[in-house]
């Protein structure tokens, strides 16, 4: 039993009330308090990370002392650590971006965005930490909820926007939830360990295979797997651009997570893969997820809505790794979460420092940026080639074990999807490149007059830029160490 | 090669670009400093070649290893008989490169030096990354590193010619550059390994469908930068580029890139032997002397020069490609000469259509008439290095030729035989008409003598006289020829030449 998987969620829960409290009298407080609590979290990620890697073993924490299967039961193992410490790092980053003037249209500077963000955060680590069904679907209301508030934040159509993903969104939490109660009442119990002891037996009940199929298309949604992506365009193109990196970067992961855990924890994967056909399912659904996006993305004028459907695609890359099945493809597809948490912020805080000095956010008018705001364009240069997979940025590297792994399975259409979208990705990044940097900005007033932004809103886009060519070169440590283990529990 | 040594020489030689590229645009403010950095990085990077010389011509491989960079695959860099071949006469030719750029771009005023400066310099680091990659993944990496950084430069006057040259650029290069990954996947998932061995590391447990798809891919990734046809209509296109750019990347190290990329996976990845078995150096072969002879013809027809010139350069690129495709030691050995070779003669050529264009802003053949009254030292460079690509002797030209013909008659292949020979007649057609033109066509206007800047001179007189100086002392300058004698023997060791 250790204490660390719920001090990572604790100071997250604790600091959205207190900013709420002091920032009421106090309004820079909340921002501080909101630093200070990201920053304990992540502290107590990366040491649990630390500790999982450096014993191989998982911690377990049995709330209020009770085991399970009576109480409720936190779990960092290496799945869960690794996501942890992506959530509270971008989270972190979110935190200490400037809630500058522009950006959101909301009341008191800001104060309610901290307490959402910090209650979104606590929601998702929540749903990575915990060792229970039931438990795991109120921090998804948690996460989701706040949410739905922070993309209202947006202005009158990010109003609509969020109404929209709260009806979806809710509808997919029910689904979750009836498959839990299915699983519930076929098993009696809904701590994961002990439901993975037990299931077997009841692999061929049509109860557990509808029970499969809810709980598959509820995170679908979340995940906005195509096509039940939906409501993410409108949700994440209205949203302030800090609320939209954190959607785009740890979010809509968090839905991935659930489905691999599901899928390796509560359930054998023989199960999604031979007995029922999810992961059939969830290739084709991902692959035509890449295409659409991308299409979509080449489409897009705005720049915030191109990044939105970019996401739509790149969700494709994670949806494919789970759904190949195999530790390669899985390796890739877990990478990329990591990978793409870096490369979307940092693509959304740099459309955030864009909108912030010019106040433009459609690309034809970004002409001669590349000239007034140098290093921001240079860090959104670094992250869109990421996105495009040149090496040795990090999207690079999931491409390659992602083609490694359908290589592997010998599925040659899906290498082909794979390779198509570096393409379709070069088709709408390039564009932008060349407008910034090969255009003149005559007859632009917004631009000609543009500078670099100050330090608070360049620090968090450069850390993110940097990390991305850092991520690439190290990535051979974080797959040995952090994600073969968990690839390993496919074939045990 | 039989032993290797640690040492970090080879690891340096690719850093010093890139630390002068942040000097570059720190001192963006004073141009005469900025220059200053790219030379120096430009000697640097050359001397440090040099030192690694010795060794290597020993046997002796420098090597540096950095770190894991996939499970099992390091990033490493090695420099082997190859890699020198190819590090060293990019990293001469960038000296000379960068003296003559500084005169260019000073001569025409081009705006955004600071760009232009330090993507040469990352295109330097670049290429030589290349030549030094230990394994296919690390070559992957500068690679895909290298076709970025060519594109700054290729759309640099920002002009819609320029814009739409870099567009086109692009496609053809981001394509070759997911073919890439897709043969570097597969190769690792047949082989397991990614190293560079000489005479391949797939021959005798890959089925013969499986080496030909993967020599498709590695045909269409680096045949790209190589402008086999039909991939090789960027490359006229990117000719709106700067001429120093098209001197030393467009004819020098992006487009050798390609061939050094093809030479690496025939020769120390799919093998000869493989190829062999497979039939796909037919498919090679054939491409490559359609290439040859079609690429002439065009040549014949351009009136702008610097689209003759890339015309030629798709030619000659094709001599070496089928130079390799013939599978003999001594077409080997001519094909990797003329990656060298070719490199001093072109690099002249377009120095001197720059240095044409600086002086009196002409850009096309019809226009040339008695330019040589009033430019002799240049013309009679492009005189000199026009002879030696047509393959007369003395000039270096002739001697990668004559190992070329020599290897296809060998081997009995007649018909590649007469390729090179048309190929050389057209040669002597679509350049030697330019000389003839600017010495003895009468002009409108009188000539009277006067040469572009010397630094814009000098270079070229330089690369001219080094085409012959290489040419007739063969012998007495060894490293080339034993070089790729050396190649194209330990390649062959393993059968299937």
């Amino acid at each position: 039993m250790s204490n660390l998987p719920v001090l990572i969620i604790m100071p997250l829960l604790l600091a959205s009330f207190l900013a709420v409290l002091f920032g009421i009298w106090w309004p820079g407080w909340a921002r501080f308090i909101s630093i200070i609590g990201t920053g304990m979290a992540l502290v107590a990620s990366i040491v649990g990370l630390s500790k999982v890697l450096s014993t191989g073993e998982a911690l377990h924490h049995y709330m209020g002392g009770w085991p399970p299967p009576i109480g409720v039961e936190y779990v960092l193992d290496h799945l869960s650590a690794f996501m942890v410490v992506i959530i509270n790092l971008i989270g972190l980053i979110a935190v200490v971006y400037p809630p500058a003037p522009g950006l959101y249209e909301v009341p008191r500077k800001g104060i309610p965005t901290y307490a959402l963000i910090l209650l979104l955060l606590g929601g998702l680590n929540g749903t990575v930490l915990v060792g229970d069904l039931f438990t795991l679907y109120v921090f998804l209301a948690i996460y989701s909820v706040a949410t739905y508030g922070l993309v209202s934040l947006g202005g009158d159509r990010a109003m609509v926007a969020s109404l929209r993903y709260l009806i979806l969104g809710t509808i997919a939490g029910g689904f979750y939830f009836l498959g839990v109660g299915f699983i519930y009442f076929t098993v009696g119990t809904l701590n994961m360990a002990d439901a993975a002891n037990l299931l077997p037996a009841f692999y061929d009940s049509p109860t557990i295979m509808a029970a499969v199929a809810l709980i598959v298309v509820g995170m679908g949604v979340k995940l906005a797997l195509f096509p039940l992506h939906v409501w993410l365009p409108d949700a994440h193109s209205y949203a302030p651009p800090v609320v939209a990196a954190l959607l785009a970067a740890i979010q809509v992961k968090a839905a991935a997570y659930v489905i691999v855990r599901i899928m390796l924890t509560v359930f054998q994967p023989e199960y999604f893969t031979d007995t029922l056909p999810v992961t059939t399912v969830i290739v084709v659904a991902s692959a035509g997820g890449i295409v659409f996006g991308s299409v979509m993305a080449i489409a897009q004028s705005d720049f915030k809505r191109m990044l939105a459907y970019s996401t739509v695609a790149q969700i494709g890359f994670v949806g494919l790794g789970i759904g190949l099945a195999n530790p390669l493809a899985l390796v890739g597809g877990l990478l990329h979460i990591l990978n793409h948490a870096f490369m979307k912020s940092c693509l959304f805080l740099v459309a955030g420092g864009i909108k912030h000095q010019t106040g433009l956010q459609q690309i034809p008018r970004f002409a001669g940026l590349g000239r007034k705001m140098p290093l921001t364009m240079a860090c959104f240069t670094v992250a869109a080639l990421s996105m495009i997979g040149i090496p040795p940025t990090a999207g690079f590297f999931s491409k390659w074990y992602l083609v490694l792994g359908s290589i592997d399975a010998q599925n040659w259409a899906v290498v082909a999807v794979i390779l198509l979208s570096s393409l379709l990705s070069a088709v709408y990044f390039f564009r932008a490149i060349e407008k910034i940097y090969t255009k003149s900005s005559e007859g632009e007033p917004a631009v000609e007059q543009a500078n670099e932004p100050s330090a608070r809103i360049l620090m968090p886009i450069a850390l993110l830029a940097g990390g991305i060519i850092i991520l690439g070169l190290t990535n051979a440590f974080i797959v040995t160490q952090v994600l073969n283990p968990v690839a390993a529990l496919l074939s045990p | 090669m039989t032993e290797t040594y640690s040492s970090l020489t080879p690891l340096l030689a690719v850093m010093v670009p890139l630390a002068a590229v942040v000097l570059i645009i720190v001192s963006r403010q004073r141009p005469n400093l900025r220059e200053s950095w790219t030379i120096m990085a430009a000697l640097a990077q050359f001397a440090l070649v040099a030192s690694m010389m010795p060794s290597v011509l020993d046997g002796r491989s420098p090597e540096t290893t950095l770190f894991t960079i996939s499970p099992g695959i390091a990033l490493a860099l090695r420099v082997d008989w190859l890699g020198i071949m190819f590090g060293a006469s990019a990293s001469f030719l960038w000296i000379l490169t960068s003296v003559y750029s500084i005169g260019y771009v000073r001569g025409v005023s081009e705006h955004k030096q600071t760009r232009y400066f330090g993507s040469f310099a990352v295109c330097l680091a670049a290429t030589m990354g290349i030549a030094f990659s230990a394994n296919l993944f690390t070559l992957v990496i500068f690679y895909e590193i290298l076709s970025v950084a060519t594109y700054p430069l290729v759309v640099h006057k920002e002009t819609p010619e320029a814009v739409a040259g870099g567009r086109k650029y692009l496609v053809y290069a981001l394509s070759a550059g997911v073919t890439l990954l897709l043969a570097l996947a597969l190769t690792y998932y047949e082989s397991g390994s990614v190293e560079f061995v000489p005479g391949g590391i797939l021959a005798g447990d890959v089925s013969n469908n499986t080496i030909l798809m993967l020599f498709g891919l590695f045909l269409v990734s680096f045949g790209v930068k190589s402008a086999v046809m039909p991939l090789h209509s960027w490359l006229p296109t990117a000719m709106v580029a700067p001429t120093p750019v098209s001197a030393l990347l467009h004819a020098v190290a992006v487009v050798k890139a390609g061939i050094f990329g093809l030479a690496r996976a025939i020769g120390f990845i799919i093998g000869p032997l493989a190829m062999h078995q497979s039939g796909a150096m037919d498919i090679l072969a054939g491409l490559a002397a359609a290439t040859i002879v079609i690429a002439s013809l065009i040549a014949l027809r351009q009136d702008n020069l610097k689209a003759r010139l890339a015309y030629s350069t798709v030619g000659h690129l094709s001599y070496i490609v089928l130079g390799m495709s013939i599978l003999s030691v001594d077409a080997w050995t001519g094909g990797l000469m003329h990656m060298v070779n070719h490199a001093v003669m072109k690099i002249t050529l377009f120095f001197c259509a720059g240095a044409i264009y600086v002086k009196v802003h002409l850009q096309n053949v019809s226009d040339l008439n008695g330019i040589g009254r009033q430019m002799p030292l240049t013309m009679g460079a492009f005189a000199v290095a026009s002879l030696g690509l047509a393959g007369f002797p003395p000039i270096v030209g002739f001697i990668s030729k004559w190992f070329l013909v020599s290897g296809t008659l060998e081997t009995g292949q007649w018909v590649f035989a007469g390729a090179f020979l048309i190929s050389g007649l057209l040669n002597a057609g679509y350049l030697f008409s330019i000389v003839v033109r600017a010495f003895f066509a009468p002009s409108d206007k009188p000539m009277k003598f006067a040469e572009a800047s010397p630094l814009l001179v000098v270079p070229l007189i330089i690369t001219a006289v080094l085409s012959v100086v290489l040419g007739l002392f063969q012998h007495q300058v060894p490293y080339f020829y034993q070089l790729a004698s050396w190649v194209a023997t330990s390649i062959g060791s393993g059968g299937g030449m």
